[in-house]
């Protein structure tokens, strides 16, 4: 692995991060709000931080495999 | 009796670990200098990753220097000018050439390429093999475990079944763990999703999916080594069955929201300008949703398998005591994420794919509200 894979790897690996963190410590903050919605959070919850991981995953797997 | 249980259920995670963490052990005890062994436990870690021609538990190297293999062979079956059947035993784990009829095969990093007697593989100045590579239908150890997953999952809910239909809608045995997995697709999934209406239509599909998908991230799990989710074409195969569902599905209102979002609000001339751009990205997306679907299952899993296999090849790295323990913890604490990441990842395809068979399925009626 090349410096620059491994700077975007990491570059992608901190985004990714703090966009699951985000969702995660604003479900939170809505669960303490409304105890009684935290199924429907915990869902929509989940299907966010899937989808921005997918794109994380999409992203790192184009960096490992760029040279084949 | 729940502690018990608990500690049941640990100690079974633990001997599988165990013996994972073994078979890795007889492969690279070789290495001597440290480049070899990274480079040998990337091998190894690939290999893994791999779809095999044959059921191989464990290989290692005698005091002699001979290498054996335990395992069993599977059925090779190629179309090459005419249908060769063979075992994979001929190939003897790319160490041998296989002779069949008038043809020499060669197993190269775990493909078959057609070559001749003495088993040359010609390269192209990029080290990639120029060999013929023959059609490859053969009973791999991918499709091995798709074939066991699907004869447990046939009996496991036949028998399911037939014992709903004796005891009269009471769940006996193994229908106690299974009911509310069931009924959480059913109403959670499947009904908040899709709608009371049509949900009945999708739920085969769905709980096929969830429980097939969740088996065989769990059998990823154990020494047997198979990687089967963690297969691109695998899940390929499941995110185009959520693609032709979903679009054979589609209700008028499905595709009226792609070719003509904006319905009667806007007079034509309003439109066209803005639908160069919405229809070409609506048309993008039926086929990005499938794929992001097919890309997030197949990376989650082979991520998961690397970090596992890299986690214990750290052991070999270190070579102190420090190595074994902090190796050991931290491949277990990441073998317990992973069965959450198992059920996390069988449950996001489900859910997903509801969520798109909902927009399918949808119907017209409040229109308006968009």
């Amino acid at each position: 692995m090349s410096i620059p894979r491994i700077i975007g790897a990491g570059l992608i690996v901190i985004g990714v991060g703090v966009g699951i963190g985000k969702i995660g410590g604003q479900a939170m903050e809505a669960i303490a709000r409304q105890p009684e919605a935290s199924g429907k959070i915990q869902t929509a919850m989940l299907i966010a931080a899937a989808l921005i991981e997918g794109i994380g995953f999409a992203a790192l797997f184009a960096t490992a495999e760029a040279e084949g | 009796m729940r502690n018990t249980f608990l500690i049941k259920f640990l100690l079974l995670v633990t001997l599988l670990f165990v013996s994972k963490t073994f078979a890795l052990d007889d492969t690279v005890s070789e290495g001597e200098s440290g480049k070899d062994l990274k480079s040998e436990i990337t091998a190894y870690i690939e290999h893994h990753l791999k779809d095999t021609h044959d059921f191989s538990l464990f290989s290692y190297t005698d005091k002699t220097g001979e290498k054996h293999h335990v395992g069993f062979p599977l059925p090779v079956i190629l179309w090459d000018n005419g249908l060769k059947v063979f075992s994979s035993s001929k190939l003897h784990h790319g160490e041998a050439v296989a002779h069949v009829g008038e043809n020499y095969y060669k197993l190269y990093h775990s493909k078959i390429y057609k070559t001749d007697a003495a088993g040359t593989i010609t390269y192209d100045d990029k080290y990639h093999p120029e060999n013929v590579k023959p059609l490859d239908f053969s009973i791999t150890k991918s499709v091995v475990m798709i074939f066991l997953t699907g004869l447990l999952m046939f009996l496991l809910f036949r028998g399911l079944a037939t014992s709903y239909a004796k005891n009269g809608s009471i769940p006996k045995g193994l229908g106690r763990f299974f009911e509310p997995i069931v009924l959480y697709i059913r109403d959670d999934i499947a009904i908040s999703n899709i709608g009371e209406k049509k949900y009945k239509k999708y739920m085969p599909f769905l709980l096929t999916v969830f429980f097939f998908i969740w088996f065989l991230n769990m059998f990823g799990l154990t020494p047997l080594g198979v990687n089967v989710t963690g297969n691109i074409a695998v899940t390929t195969a499941l995110a185009i069955l959520t693609f032709i569902i979903t679009n054979f599905t589609g209700t008028k209102t499905y595709w009226m929201h792609l070719f003509n979002p904006l319905g009667d609000s806007m007079p034509w001339y309003g439109k066209l300008p803005l639908y160069i751009i919405l229809i070409p990205i609506e048309i993008l997306g039926i086929f990005i949703k499938p794929f992001s679907l097919l890309i997030r299952l197949y990376a989650n899993m082979q991520a998961g398998h690397i970090v596992v296999m890299s986690l214990i090849g750290l052991m070999f790295i270190f070579k102190s005591w420090i190595g074994s323990p902090l190796s050991f913890g931290l491949a277990f604490a990441i073998s317990l994420i992973e069965i959450l990441v198992a059920l996390l990842q069988a449950y996001i395809f489900t859910m997903l794919s509801a969520l798109y068979f909902g927009f399918a399925s949808e119907e017209h009626d409040h229109a308006e509200a968009h």
